[in-house]
């Protein structure tokens, strides 16, 4: 049976900050151009996890009277804090001595999924088709090698492949330009890059992994639009990561934790350091007494300018995270996003109109204030290779005396799966056990995440080779994907004296973590059925 | 023959329910919705049945706020061939949603009316009986397998001792279980023709229905923590424990 098709004149892949704000855009620009929007969720915004704190810039361009709309940006920053932590003590940091990049006082503490929630109505009101619980599983191609669309997946497939009685084939959606704004590490994202060669002479990308709760907290610990970050405990001086503690409205703190992906012990927990972080008594005081009331984690990306791949390609662009427009020193990838998003609608109403090539976007790109940004940002994450203290003393003198223009561009080195040594090499890490009160384990925690795959669908975690979790990883990393994964998909267990390798799919929060850090890059996360993976409120 | 279901919009199945911290109910501010579940196997009946030449019209209708239109909109999109929204901006109890449903069974003249056994929201199960007390009209209850006969339904339900079947005469109520049937998805092509199609909008008070509560409800909280478990080290202590301790044998 043929697939059934719809054609539009622009489909956009994911509903982030970027893609709706590529749909938002070409709706001004044209009001009579086609566009959908693809969103792998049963909702927009529910698969958005970000700290977080919104810088306007974008916004304010692209809706310049977002605050007579009713947008849920409300609570101002209104004071900050930096704090350098060691076991049991903590050092203020003067806010005068921060790079100007890491200040604060005129972004709001926002939740990012409630903006895109927000962003979607405005799009919709535009005429922007969207929708949820479909994700773009493929991407199809003309004969001439570019870019055709995607088709969305098929629903109603059990274990073994078979149809089952509910199923419904997906269809083909057929654009003129298709817009790739999955988000960090998109699975279509990743097969562009490589078949475009799109990072040709580009370093590797470099990810973190980041985890958010969100605490409703005791009265008298809140001081709403109060953002406070942390560095150093409880990760050694040469694993790269820190802490937020954003104070938003309604008593709540978004508390989170960011660990470079590039670590190199194989017995680090990411998901345990954050744990562990909340214990220490300068946090710990503002969490006691409270309840913990949501959680949920996502790689991110953090290899900025040098490891930036081409945007653009014959018929698609490929904008936010899924290129990788994240401002590292400013922990802030949102407005970026928008900003790509929106210089995408830009270029393809001309492309619409005069038939320009796509590759204007480069230019257009580099003229804009995201590529002032992330220039100017582009040292500061490879400095902190060198370890915490040389990192901040070089971003120091980089940030702050230079601005970010010394005349030098530091490299990065080694992709995330390159790093880790072998499990006998490196110290083990005991992690102290939850107490249930200020810290929980993986399955407490992600019982509030939402997360559900309909069971009895294709396992979406495919393994290159299934033999490798054991006879390769096991033996010598101590099997990592136990640990990275933040949501307890991957287990070894031992049947008969036998070690097993079980992949809890139903789990997976959608992070993308395994398929950055495995170390053969034997986990590729494809999409499940539409609609799976966490149901996010207001992260 | 004409088929009416009711569908109702209740926090998604997979959402960890939150208690409003002065105990007046549960958080629904950003939380997901989503029909509720039995409801879908109660449009996805119809549907099958209009399917089979046995029905030409199935009509969803809901009950509830402005976004209670996803919901009927999620049941075009599905099959149904129109949809009713009655606004009501407070909560509703069963016997209102039963006394409007009655209103709108007056005015469309259904065959039959379906609709989920209960509610996952607040687990009632009170309305599909109440609205075949009012209409006086024949009910089968928790039906997980249905045959349109001639002028009456075969209906199977899932009782404690095993099945029941009973024959009721149409005109009928049938509030449906969720072994009935496996609900389609929703494709995208189908998701776009429900955008064109009419869903009517009216008003509790249009209808004269008087939605004030009749339960008053006193305070919401969560359910007690559960204890740690302990480890016993023989049968003995154990039942000496479940006797002595637990107080159940």
């Amino acid at each position: 049976m043929p697939r059934e098709t719809m054609e539009y004149d622009v489909v956009i892949v994911g509903g982030g900050p970027s893609g709706l704000s590529t749909a938002i855009k070409l709706k001004q620009l044209d009001a009579n151009l086609n566009v959908c929007v693809l969103e792998k969720a049963s909702e927009i915004g529910g698969h958005i996890l970000s700290g977080n704190v919104f810088e306007t810039r974008a916004l304010d361009e692209l809706i310049p009277n977002w605050r007579e709309l009713n947008s849920p940006i409300k609570t101002k920053v209104k004071k900050e804090k930096f704090l350098f932590l060691s076991k049991t003590k903590s050092l203020s940091w003067p806010t005068w001595l921060l790079p100007s990049v890491q200040k604060n006082h005129n972004n709001y503490i926002i939740s990012l999924a409630n903006l895109c929630r927000w962003l979607a109505e405005q799009a919709e009101t535009l005429g922007v088709e969207i929708f949820p619980g479909f994700p773009a599983s493929e991407i199809l191609y003309n004969n001439d090698g570019s870019v055709k669309g995607v088709s969305t997946q098929d629903m109603g497939i059990d274990k073994e492949g078979n149809k089952k009685d509910s199923y419904e084939p997906g269809i083909d959606l057929i654009a003129k330009v298709t817009v790739f704004a999955e988000g960090c590490r998109g699975h279509l994202g990743k097969q562009l890059i490589k078949r475009y060669n799109l990072n040709h002479g580009k370093d590797p990308q470099q990810y973190g992994i980041g985890f958010k709760e969100i605490w409703e907290i005791d009265e008298k610990n809140h001081e709403e639009g109060l953002v406070m970050h942390s560095a150093g405990w409880p990760l050694d001086n040469n694993t790269y990561g820190g802490s937020f503690i954003y104070h938003a409205e309604n008593k709540q703190v978004f508390l989170g934790y960011v660990i470079g992906l590039d670590y190199k012990n194989p017995h680090l927990s990411p998901f345990d350091e954050f744990q562990r972080f909340k214990t220490h008594p300068s946090i710990k005081k503002i969490i006691e007494g409270g309840k913990r009331i949501s959680y949920g984690a996502r790689a991110l990306i953090e290899g900025g300018l040098q490891s930036l791949p081409k945007m653009f390609m014959p018929g698609a662009l490929l904008i936010g995270c899924d290129a990788g427009t994240l401002n590292m020193p400013k922990i802030k990838g949102s407005h970026t996003a928008m900003k790509s998003g929106m210089i995408a609608g830009e270029v393809i109403c001309e492309h619409l109109k005069n038939k320009t090539d796509l590759s204007i976007y480069e230019e257009k790109f580099k003229n804009s204030w995201v590529y002032d940004e992330l220039f100017r940002a582009r040292n500061v994450k490879p400095s902190f290779s060198w370890g915490l203290i040389l990192g901040v003393i070089f971003t120091g003198i980089d940030q702050i005396l230079f601005r970010g223009k010394l005349p030098l561009t530091l490299k990065h080195k080694h992709a995330d799966h390159e790093t880790l040594k072998p499990a006998n090499e490196m110290p083990k890490i005991d992690y102290p056990k939850p107490d249930n009160i200020i810290t929980f384990d993986k399955t407490s925690s992600v019982y509030l995440t939402g997360t559900n795959h309909a069971d009895n669908q294709p396992v979406h975690l495919k393994l290159k080779d299934s033999n490798l979790p054991i006879s390769y990883n096991l033996s010598k990393y101590d099997e990592p994907a136990q640990r990275y994964c933040p949501a307890g998909v991957y287990e070894v267990q031992k049947e008969n004296d036998i070690n097993k390798f079980v992949i809890n799919s139903q789990n997976c929060i959608h992070c993308k973590t395994c398929d950055i850090k495995e170390p053969s890059q034997n986990i590729i996360w494809v999409t499940p059925e539409g609609g799976g993976g966490p149901k996010y409120g207001n992260m | 023959m004409k088929i009416l279901v009711a569908v109702k919009r209740v926090i998604d199945y997979n959402v960890q329910i939150r208690v409003k911290e002065d105990g007046t109910g549960v958080v629904t501010d950003n939380v997901k919705m989503s029909t509720n579940p039995p409801d879908d196997n109660a449009i996805e009946e119809a549907v099958k049945i209009k399917e089979s030449g046995k029905a030409n019209e199935v009509v969803a209708v809901s009950v509830g706020e402005e976004k209670a239109q996803e919901t009927v909109r999620k049941a075009l999109a599905v099959g149904a061939d129109r949809g009713i929204l009655v606004k009501t901006d407070s909560i509703v109890e069963p016997l209102a949603v039963s006394k409007i449903l009655k209103k709108i069974v007056e005015k469309e003249k259904p065959d039959l009316v379906f609709m989920g056994k209960q509610a996952i929201d607040d687990d009632c199960n009170q309305t599909g009986q109440m609205l075949a007390a009012l209409l006086n009209w024949p009910q089968a209850t928790f039906a997980s397998k249905i045959e349109v006969k001639d002028k009456s339904l075969e209906v199977t339900r899932e009782v404690d001792e095993g099945l029941e079947t009973l024959e009721v005469n149409i005109p009928a109520i049938v509030t449906c279980d969720l072994r009935l049937n496996e609900p389609r998805y929703a494709s995208l092509p189908n998701i776009m023709k429900a955008k064109k199609k009419p869903i009517e909008q009216l008003s509790a008070s249009d209808l004269g229905v008087d939605t004030k509560p009749r339960i008053e409800q006193i305070k919401v909280e969560e359910p007690p923590k559960r204890k740690a478990g302990i480890k016993v080290a023989s049968v003995e202590e154990l039942v000496q424990k479940l006797k002595n301790d637990a107080k159940v044998i």
